[in-house]
């Protein structure tokens, strides 16, 4: 059976560096079962997240050849064996050693969040058509690939001003119920700053569960907030019809 | 006391030990009730097991069967368990589960919906209705998610990344807990006037399993070691479907859906082999039964490729599939390039799911410890011999809810008890002993080797004589994990962390060899090749009690306690 060879970030954040290692390859590999190999026969402490190895958990979030992704999901045979794949901790997040990273900024930011709010006396009837759009956002694992691409995060690091799009689909899953009561539009734009985002489409690229972020999520919610603050004739109109959807 | 100001120390009135459905449950209850609450989980909020439940919540709402009540999925309930259930809890859940979906609806979850705009529900094996209220394939992840948001909003502490080592007691009672951070492996003191066990179950014991790392039996193995009784350890759950090729997803779990959505079982020579087991039921038999009957199918030469079954859903509309089961659709075509809307999965028993655990009160969910709760899959009773599928999400909450309650009202009552610091200062000698041991073996190895034991010897199909062997496999095994060596620092160490798994599966595992090896029948789960009939008699009327007496394990036998006659003749009704 043939070798892989991996190149695995090791250290913290204060130092560290990649080390390589040979791994046998099995059919049907994933990048995941090679760090289990690596932690199972060479080195015990390798530091990985993982949960459910079946992509539903969101835990096993990493740098697989440069490209965030879900190492329970990223099959050995879908990369090129000529050179090491190299497995590195997701960038935006402080690492805390190897392939872990503090992801508590994301927490702090999901507390901000109005929890979803049933409008009084509803008969809690509502129709698959309604409730589809909703079921996509509600699929997200919380792996977080989506807020490590995301450039606001990544490369102008505006952690505490920023939402990023994992909380967008979050704050549309709860905007879009179909019985929910409170508008969240204000906490979009002074707390989540929606409007850093410029909807270039690298969250939706890397979303392991194939949500759409930026189309379904961030520019209807954008929409929203310009018909909130920005548009009073078009807030009025809604007002009298008594429709809060977009 | 004295050097009890060297650990960081936090103090509530209820401290909650796992953070999947049933522990968040417990939580959101016991805040309601005004209580002080943390909850500590080894994982991130949210990464639970509890996400890999897939299939749906059982509850007789009534939605799609009119004909549904509370009576008959307490039948089907007892029934699936071979009367070997606490009756009691079997008939609170039945009555008290719609009223959770609701709950979980009022809280923000969103469930497929029937054409008049209710929950839909779906058929599953051992369910006389379509009880199933689900998410597509995805009904864990609904559930876990709304009720983390729910706990967040409402305020309880959350130690992310912590494991306990060890529940601390004063006399009996049980008054905190003592852990590390998993992050920086710091110890931690929890002290509680109430604790909650909501740790889940114990397939890591097992090599082919659908369940995670965190399922190492902790929380059982923490209320034994404290002086708690364990119940009905032999019974475990293999589901009939995991996947079985390539070898890094072996054990995936396959949900039972597939199988209430209409799909249907073949061995390689195409025979629908269900019509031999269970004409009546076929596919959606109950779970142990179908499970036998996939490994005797393959034991018999008419297996799969990769030693499997065929499990075939490819005759209904893809779209149909790919929205009834999208992550089905994406697991197999991701993980074993196979397109489930064109062809057959290979799909095998993988060891999934605990009936046993931690002996609880029906209707507070106490232990036998004073101060000390248990709920989920970590406690025992609701499911018997044989858990029917979608109970257990549907357990969960239910009793989530009255392990909460019960623990917060404890709480109110109970005054301030004292922690020791001799338990404290033992366990963490204990913790750290495979830092200064010189040389010897790392934990994985031995890890492997127990996985090898209980497949090979704790299986499916028991025996007298490979149950002994294990027995005396286990021992040793259990002098290997006394001497193992972790290599590297306290800081994010899994080598480390598993040194301390290792020790609560070969806990947990004992416990299953020597209850399997009392009981001389075949029930349920619980398969005896030398005893293969279901004897009423004697095992109809006890269940295998363990506890810890000293430095072993003792086991004795407890009576079942007896139905109120209107429900033996509902579970007596032919139907």
């Amino acid at each position: 059976m043939a070798d892989a060879i991996l190149e695995v970030f090791r250290g913290n954040q204060e130092a560290g560096g990649a080390k390589q290692y040979t791994v046998p390859i099995a059919p049907g590999m994933v990048v995941l079962d090679a760090l289990h190999y690596i932690q199972g026969h060479l080195e015990p402490d390798l530091a990985v997240r993982w949960n459910c190895k079946a992509g539903k958990c969101g835990s096993c979030s990493a740098e697989v050849n440069g490209r965030p992704r879900l190492t329970c999901k990223t099959r050995m045979d879908s990369l090129p064996t000529d050179k090491p794949i190299t497995v590195y901790p997701m960038k935006s997040f402080p690492v805390i050693k190897d392939l872990v990273t503090d992801v508590s900024w994301n927490y702090r930011v999901n507390k901000k969040i109005p929890p979803f709010t049933p409008k009084p006396k509803t008969d809690w009837k509502m129709y698959q058509e309604d409730v589809d759009r909703v079921q996509e956002f509600r699929k997200c694992i919380e792996c977080f690939l989506c807020q490590n691409v995301c450039h606001v995060v990544r490369d102008h690091h505006k952690k505490e001003e920023f939402g990023g799009p994992r909380f967008f689909v979050r704050v549309a899953g709860l905007e879009m119920h179909p019985l929910d009561n409170v508008s969240r539009a204000k906490l979009l734009k002074d707390e989540l700053g929606i409007g850093y985002c410029n909807i270039t489409k690298c969250c939706t690229e890397v979303c392991p569960e194939e949500i759409k972020i930026t189309d379904n999520a961030i520019i209807p919610l954008k929409e929203r907030v310009v018909d909130e603050f920005y548009d009073p004739l078009l807030k009025l109109v809604r007002k009298i019809r008594g429709s809060g959807s977009v | 006391m004295t050097n009890q100001t060297k650990y960081e120390t936090h103090e509530h009135d209820v401290l909650i030990i796992g953070a999947g459905g049933a522990g968040l449950r417990a939580a959101i209850e016991a805040l309601s009730a005004g209580a002080r609450v943390a909850v500590v989980s080894k994982s991130l909020l949210g990464k639970a097991h509890t996400v890999m439940a897939e299939g749906g919540i059982a509850a007789a709402m009534a939605n799609v069967d009119k004909a549904d009540s509370w009576r008959t999925h307490f039948r089907d309930t007892m029934r699936g368990g071979k009367l070997l259930n606490n009756w009691r809890m079997a008939q609170l859940h039945a009555q008290e589960s719609p009223d959770r979906v609701r709950e979980l609806e009022q809280w923000g979850a969103l469930f497929d919906r029937t054409s008049d705009g209710d929950i839909l529900q779906r058929a599953f094996g051992g369910h006389t209705f379509k009880r199933l209220c689900h998410v597509g394939d995805r009904t864990g992840l609904e559930m876990i998610r709304t009720l983390q948001d729910r706990g967040v909003q409402m305020g309880f502490d959350v130690f992310m990344e912590c494991t306990i080592i060890r529940l601390l007691t004063d006399g009996s009672r049980v008054v905190g807990a003592f852990g590390y951070w998993r992050e920086q492996g710091r110890f931690v003191v929890l002290k509680a006037k109430a604790v909650v066990m909501a740790t889940g179950g114990i397939g890591k014991a097992w090599p082919i399993t659908s369940n995670s790392w965190e399922c190492t039996g902790d929380g059982m193995t923490l209320a034994y070691e404290a002086g708690a009784d364990l119940l009905d350890m032999e019974f475990v759950q293999f589901h009939p479907t995991g996947m079985v090729w390539p070898p890094g997803v072996q054990g995936l779990l396959v949900t039972e859906a597939v199988r209430g959505e209409g799909g249907v079982l073949r061995n390689k020579l195409g025979e629908r082999f269900m019509e031999k087991y269970d004409p009546k039921r076929m596919e959606l038999s109950t779970r142990d039964l179908v499970a036998r009957s996939i490994y005797t199918e393959v034991k018999e030469g008419r297996g799969s490729e990769h030693g499997g079954a065929f499990l075939d859903i490819s005759h209904k509309p893809p779209e149909y599939v790919k929205q009834k089961l999208p992550s089905m659709y994406h697991q197999f075509k991701e993980l074993a390039d196979v397109d489930i809307t064109k062809g057959p999965m290979e799909v095998g028993p993988t060891c999934h799911y605990m009936m046993g655990g931690i002996r609880v009160e029906a209707e507070t969910a106490a232990s036998s410890l004073p101060g000390l709760f248990a709920a989920g899959e970590a406690a025992a009773g609701l499911h018997g011999a044989n858990r029917l599928g979608g109970n257990s999400l549907s357990d969960l909450v239910v009793f989530g809810r009255r392990a909460g309650l019960a623990a917060a009202a404890f709480a109110a009552k109970a005054p301030a008890g004292a922690t020791d610091s001799a338990q404290i200062a033992g366990s963490e000698r204990d913790m750290l002993a495979p830092f200064e041991r010189g040389e010897g073996e790392g934990p994985y190895s031995v890890h492997r080797d127990l996985q090898k034991v209980m497949q090979n010897l704790v299986g499916i199909f028991r025996t007298e004589e490979d149950l002994t062997t294990a027995l005396a496999e286990l021992e040793k095994l259990k002098q290997r994990a006394n001497q193992v060596r972790v290599e590297g620092s306290r800081l994010f160490n899994p080598g480390w962390h598993l040194s301390r798994d290792l020790k609560s599966m070969l806990t947990v595992s004992e416990a299953v060899a020597r209850s399997a090896l009392a009981r001389k029948e075949s029930r349920g789960a619980h398969s005896r090749i030398d005893y293969p009939k279901q004897d009423e008699p004697v095992w109809g009327r006890q269940h295998n009690l363990v506890t810890r007496d000293g430095d072993g394990m003792k086991l004795q036998q407890v009576p079942v306690q007896s139905m109120p006659d209107e429900l033996k003749e509902l579970v007596a009704e032919e139907k």
